[in-house]
């Protein structure tokens, strides 16, 4: 990992906003405040990367700055090599960005017209955008509302069409903030898988914030977390679920209805579903590991399915905050 | 507090988070009231000194009082209403145990109040500073101004209401509101006074209720109708603000009835 | 890449792509298109009242006013046409959608110029021909080709000037949070100054009119060259010749002030 291409390197990035408060019927007070305070960052072209942290904790600020839309107050960034803010131009063309709020489509056109602006956007010739596009819209499944204003599709097919947005000039850096905040669960799934897909074909670089444990663990090798505009966090989704001492919980489900499994070393029973056809254990993964649980239950019942659900973000980023003393 | 103060109050605290705003609008009032003095000057120059029975003098307030009431009387296009039936909020008001039509009326007299001294008197201390004005000479010309500005005020909302109530029938409002802005604009006496106008758009002007929104108070506040023919000209805009009002509660109810049958 | 789209490719699409979204909504188009018409007229009214009145405004003959206000309404009209939606900027901010344009490989002020053309504003521009063409015979008497180039090219420079304005005035508005109504005093105030002889005018409001917002270059000064009249105090016509240079001066100067209101926003300056 190391030997490849760095595609983000921030060192001691820091941005600070003045923020006037009113004191009083006229008077305004000056308060500068850090939304990103000494952040040293190494992103290697191929990795994807999930940036967590509380809402304010300073992750839009930081997307913002390597990006080229915000200059940082102190510290040194580069993305792909440029200075976002002075070539922010060339980085354009080498980064995607979708902020799940905003839309870099046109609203009041059908979604196939955006992808033609695009292009002529970005000077990319037919023959090369042309592929690409057919390729997007048969990944993501676009046909079916290519024809349709944006301004009237739903919201997973909204986001689908601003990922594919992103993705038409094939950039290197891929960056979502918030990509799945209130689509449903099969719409996020489907966006997970196609990101799989695109990852595992052109090794692009993801990073990518988000309230959804999910996407982290089905998306990313890497997490950061971000508290009070510092990183908190940089690992593995287990190494950071192990470091806050958050539960995983495994979901059996049986052949026939058996009696509570209590009493399994180191795991809690924390639920029994239809008479005990299904039951949830939870356990601590420094202390013991899914698969133990997993041989502990097979001993006492006939095992026909099984499932390990993951702490919530929330949760975690609440605990990691706690451990550090805030 | 009973409803219809309490939202006259709201009205008026809501204009006043917009502080930049206010004073950005004072200002830009004066510069538009230094222009529109300086080109009605001038043609009352040309003209040889007076046009129906205005002097320069006359004309110079005549044009720093319109633009200090412009705001108070929204001759811009004011579409708040309009939006709330757009979107169906609309249902909500209707669902209030207050009369729609006065409570609107209520927040936009506090919305006036608001406006009245801070995007009023910047133009006229500049009209003082440069022209001077010519301001009526007695007390009870004020008084009655103040009525008259009152009453201009409720005529203005009373046409505004029934206007943005058009949205219920309108797909696209915006053309309704241009066309509102430009008759009231031109008809009001704001564009150039009444007395100016050719013998045919004179006409017209006085079979609506346009003149009486504008036109009145500044004929008022300027003294160039006093005494008994001063209280004739209000007497004359109460008895519009009465009719206009009435002309957009029948509309409300048709709209009412529209939405109850339709569900929207 | 020797197939590379052209370096205008980019703005001839998102033009295009406006053009498309108004034809799509064709009644609602003219209804907008007829609105404008009304807004000429409102302008037109003011002019033609006060000519029933009197025969010459500011020692311009009537027809001479009425071409001031003919070519001051044109070059506004298509300013506002091509650049006017800049007024928007504060809702832009909070949508986000400079962002967005930030995050393409253009310049912002590009994509915000090019993200509407508000062909509706011809409403405005017919009115304002018509009153070109009834005024022009009777103001112009003798023709000159130096003088047809003159006619041709001050709707261009008028234009221009009062486009630089409007740049100007939307990125006041990266300082002037909720301001915007001043900025009006530039654009709007411009064109409601730029439509009458600059004479009526006292000498230091004729001034700031001249020569800190252009407006009577765009369509006072070439005027007087049109009709044969020397000028004001202070204002001689041979500054008429001088529009296309203004128009230049302005857009530098409105480019200036758009570059360091994004390095307001980008958070790089001041």
């Amino acid at each position: 990992m190391s030997s490849s291409e760095l595609l983000v390197q921030a060192r001691s990035l820091q941005r600070d906003f003045v923020v006037r408060r009113r004191a009083g019927r006229l008077r305004r007070t000056r308060h500068v405040v850090s939304a990103v305070a000494g952040v040293d960052l190494d992103i290697h072209a191929g990795e994807a990367v999930g940036y967590i942290g509380a809402n304010g904790a300073g992750k839009s600020t930081t997307i913002k700055m390597l990006t080229g839309i915000l200059v940082p107050t102190a510290g040194t960034v580069r993305t792909c090599g440029l200075d976002p803010v002075r070539e922010r131009r060339n980085l354009a063309r080498q980064v995607g960005v979708v902020f799940g709020q905003r839309s870099g489509l046109w609203w009041d056109l059908p979604l196939v017209e955006s992808f033609r602006v695009l292009a002529a956007l970005h000077r990319l010739p037919s023959h090369t955008w042309a592929p690409r596009f057919d390729e997007l819209v048969e990944r993501l499944e676009l046909t079916s509302f290519l024809a349709t204003p944006v301004r009237q599709l739903s919201l997973g097919q909204r986001m689908r069409g601003e990922v594919a947005a992103a993705l038409l000039h094939r950039p290197r850096l891929l960056v979502l903030d918030e990509p799945t905040v209130g689509l449903d669960v099969l719409s996020k799934e489907r966006l997970r898988a196609f990101l799989r897909e695109e990852r595992a074909e052109r090794a692009t670089t993801l990073l990518l914030t988000t309230h959804d444990m999910g996407d982290i663990q089905r998306l990313c090798e890497r997490v950061l977390v971000v508290d009070h505009g510092a990183i908190a966090y940089d690992g593995t989704l287990p190494g950071l679920v192990a470091r806050v001492g958050a539960e995983r919980v495994l979901v059996v489900d049986l052949a026939e209805p058996v009696a509570p499994l209590g009493g399994i070393t180191h795991t809690q029973l924390v639920g029994v579903e239809g008479g005990g056809l299904r039951q949830r254990l939870s356990f601590s993964p420094d202390l013991t590991t899914a698969a133990q649980v997993l041989a502990a239950v097979s001993q006492r019942a006939d095992v026909r399915d099984l499932a390990v659900e993951e702490p919530d973000v929330e949760e975690v980023v609440r605990r990691l905050y706690a451990a550090s003393g805030r | 507090m009973r409803p219809l103060p309490a939202l006259a109050v709201a009205g008026f605290r809501r204009w006043s988070a917009y502080r930049m705003a206010t004073v950005a609008g004072a200002l830009t009032n004066s510069v538009f009231g230094l222009l529109r003095a300086a080109i009605t000057v001038a043609a009352v120059g040309a003209a040889g000194g007076v046009i129906a029975g205005y002097s320069a003098r006359e004309v110079a307030t005549y044009s720093w009082l319109t633009q200090a009431l412009m705001t108070v009387m929204v001759l811009g296009i004011w579409d708040e209403l309009a939006v709330r039936v757009r979107t169906g909020d609309i249902a909500v008001d209707l669902a209030r145990p207050v009369d729609l039509q006065l409570s609107w009326l209520a927040a936009d007299l506090g919305r006036a109040a608001f406006v009245l001294l801070p995007r009023g008197l910047p133009p006229l201390a500049v009209g003082a500073l440069t022209t001077g004005l010519a301001l009526a000479p007695s007390a009870w010309s004020y008084l009655l101004g103040a009525l008259s500005v009152l009453l201009g005020v409720v005529i203005s909302f009373a046409i505004r209401f029934a206007v943005n109530l058009s949205a219920f029938w309108l797909m696209d409002v915006r053309g309704a509101l241009t066309l509102h802005m430009v008759v009231s604009g031109v008809l009001s006496g704001f564009i150039v006074p009444v007395a100016w106008f050719p013998p045919w758009l004179g006409t017209l002007a006085s079979a609506t209720p346009f003149p009486s929104m504008l036109q009145t108070p500044v004929d008022v506040l300027s003294g160039r109708v006093t005494g008994a023919a001063a209280a004739q000209v209000v007497a004359l805009q109460a008895l519009w603000a009465v009719a206009t009002l009435g002309v957009g509660r029948l509309v409300l109810a048709r709209a009412t009835r529209r939405l109850v049958v339709q569900g929207g | 890449m020797a197939d590379l789209p052209p370096a205008w490719a980019p703005y001839t699409a998102l033009l295009g792509s406006r053009l498309h979204a108004q034809t799509a909504y064709r009644a609602g188009f003219v209804m907008d298109l007829f609105a404008n018409v009304g807004i000429g007229l409102l302008e037109f009214v003011e002019i033609y009242v006060i000519l029933t009145h009197t025969s010459t405004l500011g020692a311009m003959s009537a027809s001479g006013a009425l071409l001031v206000f003919a070519l001051a309404n044109i070059g506004f009209s298509l300013a506002d046409l091509a650049v006017g939606h800049v007024d928007n900027l504060p809702t832009y901010l909070r949508a986000g959608t400079l962002d967005t344009f930030l995050l393409r490989p253009l310049p912002a002020l590009a994509q915000l110029v090019t993200s509407d053309v508000a062909l509706k504003r011809l409403g405005r521009t017919g009115v304002a021909l018509i009153v070109l063409a009834v005024a022009t015979p009777t103001a112009v008497a003798h023709w000159t080709p130096a003088k047809v180039v003159l006619l041709a090219l001050t709707p261009v420079t008028g234009a221009a000037i009062f486009s630089a304005l409007f740049v100007m005035a939307a990125a006041m508005q990266f300082w002037l949070v909720d301001g915007g109504e001043l900025a009006n005093s530039f654009t709007y105030g411009g064109s409601y100054a730029a439509s009458y002889p600059a004479s009526v005018l006292h000498l230091p409001l004729r001034v700031l009119f001249t020569f800190v917002v252009p407006a009577a270059f765009t369509a006072y000064l070439p005027a007087l060259l049109l009709v044969e009249q020397p000028g004001p105090a202070g204002l001689p016509s041979w500054l008429g010749w001088l529009t296309p240079l203004v128009a230049v001066l302005a857009w530098g100067i409105a480019l200036l002030v758009w570059r360091a209101g994004m390095r307001r926003y980008t958070g790089a300056g001041g």
